[in-house]
């Protein structure tokens, strides 16, 4: 591998977990140049190798009513442009937060957020389902979220344990 | 009226002369305290990985709740002789060349024990882990210090060794990386200290739990230097390297005879070591390297921030080559080790371990765990500056260079 490759894998690696920690910290744990860790941070955003920044937050624990639903989506492949066209276009919809083409049973897996149950479910048969390609729609709510980003949403009991001084 | 009766002279004269640890009183000051931000841990900030602890309750969910034979389940030492034999290249025969241990610690007992004599010596470095010099007291034997220091890296070497053999001298022992200091001995100096130990016929009792938190070169089993795979005791476990302190798991490989009176004094001892950890030690065997791995890289990048940051503070320190620890020398502040971090504990809530509960080479240094995480790495070490800002008188710049610690009397600056 590469330097540079090398350098950009483990600046995703430390930025994957915790997208809060500065150009100055970075770069300690790397030996690189503050600059240098800008530069490579900045070709990756530009190269969409970094997509954005997001914050993992559990709305239950707000007390705001959330709606969310996974839904199966199968449709019919186009010509020259397999699933890709009707993929882009569901994924244009705001309520869409994750669209994966899938092997098996389906063809598309989309992962809707709304304000209401009664909304995901309008946008479903309202916008989705009726559109062109696509073949039937299976729908299943989000009752609730143990993990999300690979992250406990919930107390997961595994606050430091150990002792203050240890040999 | 009646006399208190005299327990204290009822008890073991080798016990009563023995200290109890420094560590345990800072950590009693610790305890009292609020909101501290600790950098005294000696053990991983890691919870042990799930597939581990998820074996172990399989395990007993199939009813692993008895005893195993005295040396451990075979096939962990099966496991653990592949282990040694992949990663080092040192063959061990798991039916009498390995036993299992409930930790290092014991390990290092069983070893002391049947192999010390009331009289013989045992080279201990210095400044080194708490229990050596104690174990060797409690065997019979009288500890004699290798003093090593920061302008030689905390490192010793064959000359060192050489000086301080007597014709009592029975083992050295040797903890590579080391605790406190962090430091490492590359092959070429081991095969430097192994050729005075076969010429002196001395037993090489090797603690090498640290050995896979090694960031610098390869790491260099003893066991594996040419003519010293029998005349060596390798005590390891699991604690560190897959975050298994809690549960007392490690093992001693050495020849026959080491490990079958190592193995008497344990199945009277000890019987054998909990099955449940010795479940959880062969999961993390088969399937913890590159749990593993990612957990080093980590201690790797915390090595780094902590490097730099000591050097923004201006404390000199030899660059920390394994475990996870940090020793700076902190002279130039004009405090004691205790005092340090007992200051910087009462004005800062930072906790480190002053460098003398490791033996006096330790004095004029504190030991700084980076077993935590980033924010609070960062944040302790922003404190410790503003403290060491305090202590320091400012205009002096104290220079860092890795691996040579030496403080030139210039730069030694006196306390405000």
């Amino acid at each position: 591998m590469s330097k540079n490759r090398c350098k950009r894998k483990e600046i995703l690696e430390i930025i994957e977990n915790d997208a809060r920690l500065n150009l100055k910290q970075i770069a300690a744990m790397l030996e690189m140049e503050e600059d240098e860790v800008a530069r490579i941070i900045k070709e990756m955003e530009e190269e969409k190798i970094i997509a954005g920044y997001f914050t993992v937050i559990n709305w239950d624990k707000v007390g705001e009513e959330k709606g969310s639903a996974i839904i199966e989506v199968k449709i019919t492949p186009q010509r020259d442009l397999g699933f890709d066209a009707v993929a882009m276009r569901i994924c244009r919809f705001p309520e869409v937060k994750t669209v994966r083409l899938m092997s098996g049973a389906y063809d598309l897996v989309v992962y809707i957020e709304g304000q209401t149950m009664r909304e995901v479910a309008a946008f479903v048969t309202q916008k989705l389902a009726p559109m062109e390609h696509v073949l039937n729609t299976a729908t299943h709510f989000v009752l609730k979220t143990y993990k999300l980003q690979g992250t406990l949403v919930e107390e997961d009991g595994e606050e430091d344990r150990r002792l203050m001084i240890t040999p | 009226m009646t006399n208190t009766p005299d327990w204290k002279s009822k008890i073991n004269p080798l016990v009563l002369g023995i200290q109890p640890s420094g560590i345990r009183r800072f950590f009693d000051l610790v305890a009292e305290m609020k909101g501290v931000i600790s950098l005294g841990v000696g053990e991983p900030d890691f919870v042990t990985p799930w597939h581990i602890r998820e074996a172990c309750m399989y395990s007993l969910e199939k009813g692993y709740t008895m005893y195993t034979s005295n040396q451990g389940l075979l096939e962990l030492r099966e496991a653990i002789a592949r282990n040694l034999a992949v990663a080092y290249g040192v063959s061990y025969n798991p039916r009498q060349e390995i036993l299992i241990t409930v930790g290092v610690s014991e390990g290092l007992d069983l070893a002391f024990r049947a192999i010390l004599c009331p009289g013989d010596e045992v080279l201990i470095p210095e400044p080194s882990y708490v229990s050596y010099a104690p174990v060797t007291v409690m065997a019979g034997a009288k500890p004699v210090f290798l003093k090593t220091s920061a302008e030689n890296g905390f490192q010793i070497n064959a000359a060192m060794v050489e000086k301080a053999i007597t014709p009592k001298t029975k083992a050295l022992i040797l903890c590579n990386p080391n605790n406190p200091t962090g430091a490492t001995l590359d092959r070429k100096h081991l095969l430097e200290i192994a050729e005075v130990v076969r010429a002196h016929d001395l037993i090489f009792i090797s603690d090498e739990i640290y050995g896979r938190l090694t960031y610098v070169g390869e790491h260099t089993c003893v066991s594996s230097l040419p003519g010293l795979r029998d005349r060596t005791i390798l005590l390891n476990g699991f604690s560190k390297s897959y975050a298994m302190t809690g549960w007392r798991v490690g093992y001693a490989a050495g020849n026959q005879d080491f490990i079958l009176a190592m193995t008497k004094i344990h199945q009277y001892t000890m019987l054998c070591a909990p099955v449940t950890a010795q479940a959880a030690a062969l999961e993390a065997l088969r399937n913890g390297e590159s749990g593993m791995k990612k957990m080093v890289d980590q201690y790797n990048r915390r090595r780094h921030l902590v490097i730099q940051a000591l050097q923004e503070i201006g404390l000199p320190c030899g660059e920390p080559r394994g475990a996870f620890y940090a020793f700076p020398d902190i002279r130039s502040t004009g405090l004691s080790s205790e005092d340090f971090a007992q200051q910087l504990l009462q004005e800062e809530k930072v906790a480190v371990v002053p460098g003398n509960a490791f033996g006096e080479q330790g004095e004029g240094f504190v030991r700084c765990s980076y077993s935590a995480s980033i924010n609070d790495l960062t944040e302790a070490f922003k404190r410790m500056n503003s403290f060491v800002g305090r202590k320091v008188r400012k205009g002096k710049v104290l220079t860092f260079s890795p691996g040579k610690n030496e403080i030139k009397k210039e730069d030694i600056c006196q306390t405000m």
